[in-house]
């Protein structure tokens, strides 16, 4: 029986994996890309016909990208160090707020709870790009434009990472709550000692999917901010591969399309297998 | 029995007064006992409020404004809506269409993909899937503008130095190099080639997740009952199985469809398409925002996108959601 089975199923399995696989290598197609052409000096980049894989791999296009902002008003490093400070202090910060709500959501029962979570469910297909004249208007309005206030704070409330961890948290069993409260425990030790470390997966989640947001957001750069020192690395890549003409316009996006896209592929594949265990409770019931 | 009822309601009347207060009082106090719930609320609450909440509403009042961003709003009724179905000749002609098409092989069809790519992957053995799913997620990493102009220009450009142009002269099948990204003919075709490829994002990973969530027992039970081939399988278990992360996915395809409306300009390189070949909601809002700061306008064109996206998730609820008692 079983080896008639495994015979029936050996073929399709063969042909599914190669399926697979080429489906996986064309996914792959534009990364490979990126990551040769970042090392492809010029004349490689307009060879005809064209090659996607670098014959004699070069840093010249990086050395441009640092030679060209070092001559501009603001150097390269301060993009950098903009994007680096509000990536990090907003995935913190929207971990620690989204964990504390989705805890509360959770586990506690109070009033209006029923309307907040329905609110969140229904925002949880809101994108900021249908309303950023009014967000525009709030930020300008709450005197936060040109502060690192204005790159931080409208991000701040994620539904999807809320939605996310008050998920998670729901199949943490309530005896062990109960019993840490027997035991006399504060809500504050309750957070912190058990909610916190049994969420892992949950925070690594939150932390990927806002990371990426706010590490790719040219919004906040281009309309919050006035002062060129403020703005972040997303919009000097935007901007770099939009105002300069010409050979060094090419040079330069393909080594700056390589830096926007490393960070985000390493976070990711720290993190994956544990976004994979989050997605298990991400149903909406 | 009346001079009893009679007796309790006169009894009642004077102390109902009391009896609100005292259910305010009762009411405030549970509110107070729940301090700590509200405290750790209140971060979330309070920047949902003024980013989210807040933002709606403003939208939905200055749709029905005249509002240029330096004067004063002023109130104008729904004529904007009125001006948009009747007299704005690009929005009913292409930007409709546009947005449907694109809405609808986008939305769906990509579900769909995300769902069948994410079933067969759980099919290949354990060790081997994380590599798979890695490669079908990565494309959506670097979905960003910058990557996304550079490699999708370099594939798809006009000249014969393009990757398609190349592939496609040195076989036969076109004669000279054509503007893929340029020509009205075909940049909606591009548009939707490269949103399938770059958005197999969150939704796909719910799916992987919700794929592992299947109790195994259900298969064997289904084949004692007479299931025959797989398609049955997925129709009669897998899928009803999983409707939470099928629904929560839904949400994300509707959300990644929104979001990749501005890919037309990136793509054309172009912020109104020619001919408005590429012209969905998106460009439209911002045409009227950035380029023409009709602010009035542009804010009612935005409840538009809300609501029409509000109704596709009611209807994706209707689809997908579970019954209290299931």
């Amino acid at each position: 029986m079983l080896l008639t089975f495994r015979r029936k199923f050996r073929f399709p399995r063969m042909m599914l994996f190669v399926f697979l696989a080429a489906v996986g290598i064309f996914m792959l197609l534009p990364i490979i890309f990126l990551v040769n052409n970042a090392f492809k000096p010029l004349n490689e980049m307009f060879l005809f016909p064209p090659r996607i894989f670098v014959q004699n791999p070069t840093m010249y296009n990086f050395e441009q990208m640092f030679l060209h902002s070092s001559a501009g008003v603001v150097p390269f490093s301060r993009y950098l160090f903009n994007s680096a400070v509000i990536a990090t202090i907003t995935t913190l910060a929207v971990i620690v707020v989204s964990t504390m709500a989705g805890y509360v959501l959770s586990k506690h029962r109070f009033h209006f709870k029923a309307l907040i979570m329905g609110t969140v469910m229904i925002a949880l297909m809101f994108t900021p790009e249908t309303v950023s004249i009014p967000r525009y208007l709030i930020v300008s309005g709450l005197g936060l434009k040109d502060s690192y206030l204005a790159h931080v704070l409208p991000f701040l409330a994620s539904p999807v990472a809320v939605f996310l961890m008050k998920q998670f948290i729901d199949q943490i069993p309530n005896s062990l709550i109960e019993a840490a409260k027997l035991d006399g425990a504060p809500d504050m030790y309750i957070f912190l000692r058990i909610i916190i470390p049994l969420t892992s997966p949950a925070v690594a989640t939150a932390g990927i999917i806002t990371f990426q947001i706010v590490y790719m957001d040219v919004e906040a750069s281009s309309l919050y901010m006035t002062k060129e020192t403020m703005k972040t690395l997303s919009y000097y890549a935007e901007a770099m591969t939009q105002n300069i003409p010409g050979v060094a316009q090419i040079s330069i996006a393909a080594a700056i399309g390589l830096l926007m896209f490393v960070p985000n592929l390493i976070i990711f594949l720290i993190f994956q297998r544990k976004m994979i265990q989050t997605m298990l409770h991400s149903g909406v019931k | 029995m009346k001079t009893v009822t009679r007796i309790e309601a006169a009894a009642r009347k004077p102390s109902a007064p009391s009896g609100y207060r005292a259910r305010i009082v009762r009411f405030l106090r549970e509110c107070w006992a729940d301090r700590l719930s509200y405290l750790f609320l209140a971060p979330f609450l309070l920047s949902f409020i003024c980013f989210i909440i807040v933002p709606v509403a403003l939208a939905m009042l200055l749709s029905l404004t005249s509002f240029n961003g330096f004067e004063f709003p002023r109130f104008i009724g729904v004529s904007n809506f009125i001006y948009m179905f009747t007299q704005d000749v690009v929005f009913m002609k292409h930007t409709i269409p546009n947005t449907l098409k694109f809405a609808i092989i986008v939305g769906p069809g990509g579900y769909i993909l995300s769902f069948v790519l994410a079933w067969l992957i759980h099919q290949l053995p354990r060790s081997i899937r994380d590599y798979f799913s890695l490669a079908v997620y990565a494309p959506s990493i670097m979905a960003t503008s910058v990557a996304l102009t550079m490699v999708w220009t370099a594939a798809f450009s006009g000249d014969s130095v393009g990757y398609l142009n190349n592939i496609l002269l040195s076989l036969g099948l076109i004669e000279s190099p054509q503007l893929w990204l340029q020509d009205p003919k075909y940049l909606m075709t591009f548009m939707i080639i490269v949103t399938l490829w770059t958005n197999m994002g969150v939704g796909f990973l719910a799916m992987l997740g919700g794929l592992q969530t299947v109790n195994t027992e259900l298969y064997e039970a289904g084949r004692i009952d007479g299931i025959k081939n797989s398609l049955q399988e997925v129709y009669y278990i897998t899928i009803p199985s999983m409707k939470p992360q099928m629904l929560f996915s839904a949400v994300m395809a509707i959300v990644s469809a929104i979001k990749a409306g501005s890919i037309s300009s990136g793509l054309s390189g172009m912020a109104i398409t020619p001919q408005y070949a590429g012209h969905v909601i998106n460009n439209h809002i911002y045409d009227y925002a950035f380029l023409r700061y009709e602010w009035g306008y542009a804010s009612a064109l935005s409840v538009v996108l809300l609501l029409m996206s509000y109704a596709i998730m009611r209807l994706s609820y209707k689809l997908f959601g579970t019954k209290e008692d299931e």
